[in-house]
């Protein structure tokens, strides 16, 4: 909230030290401070996301609870990093601790008749829009086309599906996003001939909504 | 299990600033005692039996040989602080009779993902010694360490009386692991899982729960073990448990099924929830009413923790037993202060209380106006990023420190605080021996006074003249460190973070502070001449840890070369931005083993 003071000038009397010199930017000790560098990409909570969605996940994210309902730009997904380079291991709580208060929106993304398995965290997504772009990042073969996911190749259409607390196969959109992240357990993509079965949608524009 | 209240010793071996031979020996081939002297060592087993205290009995053990070997014959309980400090084969060769054991592996800052994978801390060679040279082993804990699910079978199947087994922030190890202890400890009393790393792909899970063969359970703590569990066995278990007291349950397990749980043991003393909201699956709905009633009929609980998945309207279901709880954690609970509000004002008796920062400063006056005896707070970030709003400030601190004159231990992460709030918590807390104070921002000053955390931190260190461990943060120069020298002569750990100016900050704390073991130091400016003048001190000391600070080469050589029985650890982990010189991360500790032979290649033994 508050922003650092680099220094005041009684410290840097003091040492003949400014505080750009001592503050640690990520990089080698003693080297060249290049504006600029990567942030550093190791940390723990970010190792349990199993695909980087298309660039850095940005540490701010992650505690971003955003309800701004506009689908502008795409949460996750390649914003541009926090005004500060994230740190390793700072603020010092432990992963499992961090884990602990998100793991409940960590779902499992599969897709029919593909033999692997993505996560996504959904607090990522502001929305349904942006869970939907990141699934079309995710799996670069498909496109978005009226919510659904056409593999552009042969044309099959695949329909956004997710498990719900209940153990119910519910088609994705048709509650509040909120509610959706509540409940969500997990994701699949389904073929939508195969869809049928589903509750039928909500009629289009009531959903989308936070 | 907190590291504050060990007892500190100089290490579980007997450890002497100037070796003297005469004087008592650490095993070894020693010809036989005169009869008479053998009398005296019995009368002398007889009297130190009584003897808990491992400081006592390392002082005991230092003055005499026969008093030496009459006190290693009594020890029942070792303590390894370091798992390097010894090697397995020594430790076992002078304490014959163990039956409880607690081993330490890896620095503290692995928890914050410092330390790379792979590093070391590995159990088992430490288990091929103890298989058998203690076949009556009973008690076991580990903390970081490195256990895998084989070693956890091989414990299970060697020592046929075990009975405790505490993994503290372990990782290794999945359920198969725990299936093996279930099934083979036949007398277990105690399986506690804190905090540990044991994630699990479905595929992969064993049902352990159903694996258990021991009816005398006394505790069952596995809120972190990330699998779902057949809870059917679990009810099972609890059932046929009648000696059951603590049980802590992760956020698998839903109200309804913890309901039931809790009606098959009424006795309990200890509880942690699962999830403790709606849905979960399967349990069923549970009305709060019914929850309520459980937490009325459950008259021994004296500790709460769990509240995962916590939907606020359950959370007043635990009134009719806050009267009684000396111990509340509520940090996984997103809660605002009018949620804990009716809960907390119960809490007349309560000691121990973690929360999330998300009750705000007006939590914490609440907290302060009821909890008069509260002994150890925590205030945990719900958001742990450093530019996060923050909840807590120094508001909440000095209303803390108002109410709760008695506070001995308080961890308070936030992102504004001030000289003078830190300063009254000086003042008003006497009792203080654990002051960790974390604020997020980096360099952050004082938010009102735009001043350096100095004033503060040594307003601590003067004042709290119990104080033991210290961890400071925000914006700090050497003059922090000059006050920390001069006041803190009880400190045995400190924490520092992004803080100093120079060398001599490092110097202040090093010359001044003769009880530090632990010191753990990331991204500050300390160099060689720094680190060199603690070279008098390294012997008496657990571990220094240093990272991102001004090391080089040249400086750790130095000291791994006039300090014979320090293993100087250079952790290289990102060797591609090695330059040759700098030490981007020290690790250095003594030992009587000298250096360890399972280095992995990324660290180097100087």
């Amino acid at each position: 909230m508050s922003t650092d003071t680099r220094k005041s000038s009684t410290e840097s009397e003091v040492s003949g030290l400014d505080y750009e010199e001592t503050e640690l930017k990520l990089g080698l000790p003693g080297g060249s401070r290049i504006g600029g560098s990567e942030p550093e990409r190791k940390r723990g909570f970010a190792e349990t996301v199993d695909l980087s969605l298309g660039g850095e996940t940005c540490a701010t994210d992650l505690g971003d609870r955003s309800t701004d309902s506009s689908d502008g730009p795409v949460s996750g997904a390649g914003r541009p990093p926090a005004a500060k380079a994230q740190v390793v291991g700072w603020p010092p709580v432990r992963s499992f601790r961090k884990n602990a208060l998100k793991s409940c929106t960590y779902v499992k993304v599969a897709v029919d008749g593909a033999p692997y398995l993505r996560k996504v965290d959904l607090e990522m997504y502001g929305g349904y829009q942006q869970l939907l772009t990141a699934l079309e990042d995710m799996f670069s073969c498909f496109t978005v086309r009226n919510k659904r996911l056409v593999d552009p190749v042969n044309g099959t259409e695949y329909v956004p599906t997710y498990e719900d607390k209940d153990g119910d196969w519910m088609l994705v959109g048709d509650v509040p996003w909120k509610m959706f992240v509540a409940s969500c357990k997990r994701l699949r993509l389904m073929k939508s001939s195969e869809a049928v079965d589903l509750a039928p949608r909500t009629p289009q524009g009531s959903t989308n909504t936070k | 299990m907190s590291e504050d209240e060990e007892d500190e010793t100089r290490g579980g071996e007997e450890k002497r600033r100037s070796p003297d031979p005469g004087r008592g020996g650490g095993g070894g081939a020693n010809p036989p005692p005169p009869f008479s002297d053998q009398v005296l060592e019995n009368v002398l087993e007889n009297v130190l039996q009584f003897l808990d205290s491992r400081r006592d009995r390392n002082a005991v053990s230092l003055v005499c040989r026969s008093w030496c070997r009459a006190e290693a014959q009594t020890r029942r309980d070792l303590f390894i602080g370091n798992c390097y400090a010894v090697s397995p084969a020594r430790a076992v060769e002078r304490f014959r009779r163990v039956r409880a054991l607690v081993l330490k592996g890896k620095p503290r800052f692995a928890d914050f993902n410092l330390v790379p994978p792979r590093w070391g801390a590995g159990f088992y060679p430490w288990l091929a010694a103890l298989a058998p040279a203690y076949p009556w082993l009973e008690r076991l804990c580990l903390k970081r360490m490195s256990i895998s699910d084989a070693d956890l079978s091989l414990l299970a199947l060697s020592f046929p009386t075990f009975r405790d087994l505490t993994l503290i922030c372990c990782d290794g190890f999945g359920t198969a692991g725990l299936a093996a202890i279930a099934e083979h400890c036949r007398h277990l009393r105690v399986l506690d899982l804190i905090e540990n790393d044991v994630e699990e792909e479905e595929e992969e899970m064993v049902d352990w729960v159903s694996r258990f063969s021991t009816t005398s359970l006394e505790s069952l703590v596995f809120d972190f073990v990330g699998c779902a569990v057949n809870l059917d066995a679990l009810e099972a278990l609890v059932a046929r448990s009648p000696s059951l007291r603590r049980l802590r349950v992760n956020q698998h397990v839903s109200v309804g099924h913890l309901r039931r749980l809790m009606e098959r043991a009424p006795q309990l003393t200890h509880l942690g929830t699962g999830s403790f909201g709606e849905g979960g699956g399967g349990g069923g709905e549970v009305e709060v009413a019914d929850l309520e009633a459980a937490f009325a009929a459950s008259r021994s609980l004296v500790c709460l923790s769990g509240f995962r998945d916590l939907a606020p309207e359950y959370l007043p279901a635990i009134c009719p037993a806050c009267a009684n709880l000396a111990s509340l954690n509520l940090s996984y609970a997103d809660i605002t202060a009018e949620q804990l509000k009716p809960v907390i004002i119960h809490c007349h008796n309560l000691q121990t209380f973690w929360v999330l920062d998300t009750v705000g400063d007006e939590g914490l006056q609440v907290v302060a106006a009821t909890c008069k005896d509260l002994r150890e707070l925590r205030v945990f970030p719900l958001d742990v990023t450093e530019d996060s709003e923050g909840s807590v400030s120094d508001v909440g601190l000095v209303a803390i420190s108002q109410g709760c004159r008695k506070l001995r231990s308080i961890l308070y992460f936030c992102q504004r605080m001030t000289n003078a709030a830190v300063a009254t918590m000086s003042e008003n807390c006497q009792e203080l021996v654990v002051f960790r104070l974390c604020i997020m921002g980096r360099h952050r000053p004082d938010h009102l006074t735009r001043e350096p955390m100095d004033e503060g931190f040594g307003a601590i260190v003067m004042n709290c003249k119990k104080l033991t461990r210290l961890a400071v943060s925000g914006l700090l120069t050497d003059k922090a460190f000059g006050y920390i020298g001069m006041y803190g002569k009880l400190l045995r750990t400190l924490s520092v973070a992004f803080a100093g100016n120079s060398d001599l900050g490092l110097r202040y704390v090093l010359e001044g502070c003769p009880k530090l073991q632990k010191l753990e130091i990331r991204d500050s400016p300390f160099g060689d001449a720094g680190l060199l003048s603690g070279i008098h001190h390294y012997y008496n000391m657990r571990f220094l840890w240093m990272s991102s600070c001004k090391l080089s080469l040249r400086g750790c050589k130095e000291v791994a070369q006039r300090l014979p029985h320090l293993v100087v650890e250079w952790i290289r982990d990102k060797p591609e931005e090695d330059d040759g010189e700098a030490v981007e991360k020290l690790y250095v500790y003594r030992s009587l083993a000298g250096r360890r032979n399972d280095a992995p290649p990324f660290v180097e033994i100087l």
